[in-house]
């Protein structure tokens, strides 16, 4: 194992939207090879952690018990833990199921939608199938976040600027134009 | 034509369908109706000819103003920490046992809704509650069931006041069972002026020359910001308007505080000379007594004032004889919004609107009612003036401290034998006035109100003046035996349900700050938390709009510094990853229930 810091990822309840952003750093990506190895990480496709990370970037909010459960072995592993993204940050698009009972969404999407055949009226519960939580919650609320980089998506060269940071361990630059979204 | 259409037409017409009177027209509305219907919000629109959303958007506002039929009686339950450690929560199950409702609801027959309310002004008589316009004070569980009784049976909340108040509180017009509690007089306020004493000494000299003395004096506004008053006038003299306002503000919201109350009941006299005063020395033709709605009680007595000044020459055309003086004053009645008591916030509601805060500046002595000039004073303030007049500047200026000239009321309530408006020379030590009003074994002093601080032991010998304990008068008292963290949500509480909702930084930083101090108050806290608090309430003092949220957070804030062992002690460090506020067991019972299995990750 090389002697640098270890960078993790994941995509919890989120659109993967927030990895497309870090991808969009562009030829970027080579420098940031230079500078990190990746471990757990959609990325590189790697299912379990190796070892201990310096910065775990999470994707997404906690909509199941899995999320829940892959935000607990990133805190677990890792030293800085980063919000990135209106979902990790707020709940985004999954959250609007907050305002509705958690059994009228059940009903609509699995007895009563209009594509929905289910004579049986019978819920997923397959033991394999991770179970929903009563709503959806920003990562925030599950475990401590030490940052959050806003955005839908984050900008790439936010996403950058962020990690750059953290690894030369210098206050982060963040300009108006990298943040605005009007 | 229907019913209602004629006489929404006539109130307005009342008030020359002025869209400005639009908080008056809405309160006659609502004594008449019970409520402001969307049909009278329509007809009110029309007859003014205004947007139909600005007559909604005033209705919302205000806690007292409502849409929805309420019952015919209502009653106000008092919620501020005072009341409570009086015993009001028992007398509030009482009331919702014997009415067979909860707080918030209306009995099925339309006849009595219970509602709770901000500090009504009473925390020296605790526990106190308002029905309709009748106080009703020292509640009990007896007193509650009785209460339900005699509204059931007359429906008349009138009846239920037996034994009449002190002093003015028995006078005709009043017919309260409040008690001035007057515990110590001074020679500035809470003494007796003959009608006219002060005003005839000062239309002996120049408008220049009265502001001169109000200079000379260094009397500072009495509400709790110390602003110069003489150069307050000053401004206002000088800013350009042929038309000019003096507005007293009488909205004393802030909890604990009831000193103008008693100065409304007793010394209404000394307080209308001073805005005379005003008028005369700024040049303004008019007034505004804004009167917080939980005092309409004391309304007709105050009419009555008015009047017999206004026959005896003290207001109206040419005053005490004085050719080309002219200056009158009209009453403003609130209805239930703490947030009116700041000064832009006022002005909004006394042009009929929302009280929403404005930007500063322009400040009001250059614009402010209706655009025009306006000096903005506390009650204490013109009461101060009118002796300053009346005694001179100079002996004024001898009393109290270097930096605070004059005295002070202090509304003192909480666990001390005395409870009670007190006035004293500025500078006395809080150690001295514990002493005094017959406090033992304090463990804190909220001194100012919520948003002023909470400190403990340590600083009692700090001295109560605006340079060191700056308060608008509110001393409220906590012994060990009480819940600080408790006290504090109390508060946060209070300002959540107060902020006015225009910026954000108030409206949802003062929920988080609420939130965070429950989570702790549940043993849900951790040491994370104290920096958490530290950097909200930075960011609501520095980002809000208007003094509510530049001062809500004070109250957290004196409790991290004055007291971080009381919050520490309920802080534990999470044991595994999680949050000590997430349960990720509660956060799948619901589905575990609906699919019919456990889970497997996080079995049971």
């Amino acid at each position: 194992m090389s002697s640098k810091p270890r960078i993790a990822t994941c995509s919890l309840a989120g659109c993967f939207g927030c990895h497309m952003s870090i991808l969009d750093i562009d030829e970027r990506i080579l420098q940031l090879i230079e500078l990190v190895d990746f471990d757990k990480s959609p990325i590189d496709d790697l299912k379990h952690f190796t070892g201990r990370c310096a910065i775990g970037l999470v994707e997404g909010g906690c909509c199941n018990e899995e999320n829940v459960h892959v935000l607990q072995e990133f805190r677990r592993h890792c030293d800085i833990l980063v919000s990135v993204g209106e979902c990790a940050i707020c709940g985004g698009i999954p959250a609007m199921r907050n305002n509705i009972p958690l059994k009228e969404c059940m009903d609509e999407a699995y007895r009563n939608g209009p594509t929905v055949y289910n004579p049986s009226g019978v819920l997923p519960n397959d033991t394999a199938l991770p179970l929903v939580l009563d709503r959806v919650y920003p990562c925030h609320e599950v475990v401590k976040i030490d940052y959050h980089i806003q955005g839908c998506p984050p900008p790439a060269d936010a996403i950058w600027q962020t990690l750059v940071a953290l690894l030369n361990n210098r206050p982060v630059e963040l300009p108006y134009e990298v943040l605005k979204y009007d | 034509m229907t019913d209602i259409g004629h006489a929404v037409r006539q109130i307005c017409a009342v008030y020359h369908n002025d869209a400005s009177r639009l908080m008056d027209i809405i309160e006659a509305v609502q004594s008449r109706y019970g409520c402001v219907s969307s049909e009278a919000m329509n007809l009110i629109a029309q007859a003014l000819g205004i947007p139909r959303v600005e007559v909604h958007s005033t209705v919302s506002f205000y806690s007292f103003l409502s849409n929805r039929p309420k019952g015919r009686v209502i009653i106000r339950l008092c919620s501020d920490p005072i009341d409570e450690m009086f015993g009001m929560l028992p007398v509030a199950n009482t009331f919702e046992e014997t009415l067979g409702v909860h707080v918030g609801e209306t009995t099925a027959d339309g006849a009595i809704t219970l509602e709770w309310t901000p500090c009504i002004g009473m925390s020296d008589q605790a526990p106190a509650a308002l029905i309709n316009d009748v106080v009703v004070t020292y509640l009990s569980t007896d007193k509650a069931r009785e209460i339900v009784a005699e509204l059931r049976r007359s429906g008349d909340p009138r009846k239920l006041v037996h034994r009449l108040g002190d002093g003015h509180n028995a006078h005709p017009l009043v017919r309260a069972m409040v008690h001035n509690n007057i515990r110590r007089k001074g020679p500035v306020v809470l003494a007796d002026l003959p009608p006219g004493a002060a005003l005839r000494k000062a239309l002996a000299m120049s408008p220049i020359e009265v502001i001169r003395d109000i200079k000379t004096s260094r009397l500072r506004g009495r509400g709790g910001a110390g602003f110069p008053t003489g150069m307050k006038w000053e401004f206002t003299r000088q800013a350009e308007g042929a038309r000019k306002f003096v507005i007293c503000n009488a909205d004393e919201g802030e909890p604990g505080t009831f000193k103008d109350r008693v100065i409304l009941t007793e010394y209404a006299d000394l307080m209308f000379e001073g805005m005379t005063i005003a008028g005369y020395a700024i040049g303004a033709k008019e007034g505004i007594l804004y009167l917080r709605g939980e005092y309409a009680y004391l309304r007709p007595l105050l009419e009555h004032i008015l009047q017999v000044r206004r026959d005896a020459g003290l207001l109206g055309r040419d005053i005490c004889g004085k050719r080309g003086f002219e200056f009158d004053i009209r009453i403003q009645l609130g209805a239930g919004a703490y947030v009116c008591g700041e000064e832009t916030s006022l002005l909004s509601s006394c042009e009929g609107r929302r009280g929403d805060p404005k930007n500063r500046p322009p400040f009001p002595a250059q614009k402010g009612y209706l655009g025009c000039p306006t000096s903005v004073n506390n009650v204490e303030t013109f009461c101060c003036v009118a002796r300053i007049l009346d005694r001179g500047p100079g002996w004024f200026a001898e009393i109290g401290s270097k930096g605070s000239p004059g005295t002070k009321l202090f509304s003192v309530s909480g666990d001390c034998a005395a409870p009670g408006v007190y006035e004293y020379p500025f500078g006395i030590t809080l150690a001295e006035l514990l002493r005094d009003v017959g406090a033992e074994d304090v463990q804190a002093v909220q001194v100012g109100g919520p948003s002023g601080q909470l400190v403990g032991p340590d600083s009692f010998g700090r001295r109560l003046e605006y340079d060191d304990l700056a308060t608008g008068g509110s001393i409220m008292i906590f012994n060990s035996s009480r819940d600080l963290v408790h006290i504090v949500r109390k508060f946060l509480e209070f300002f959540a349900d107060e902020s006015c909702g225009y910026c954000t930084p108030c409206r949802v930083g003062n929920v988080l700050l609420l939130r965070k101090i429950e989570e702790i108050l549940h043993d849900r806290g951790s040491p994370d938390d104290l920096h958490y608090l530290e950097e909200l309430s930075a960011t609501v003092k520095f980002a809000s709009r208007c003094g509510l949220g530049q001062t809500s957070p004070n109250t957290v804030l004196s409790l991290l510094r004055n007291f971080p062992e009381v919050l520490k002690r309920r802080l534990k460090p999470p044991a595994g990853e999680f949050l000590a506020t997430f349960d990720i067991r509660a956060a799948l019972a619901d589905t575990e229930r609906l699919v019919g299995r456990s889970s497997v990750m996080y079995a049971p």
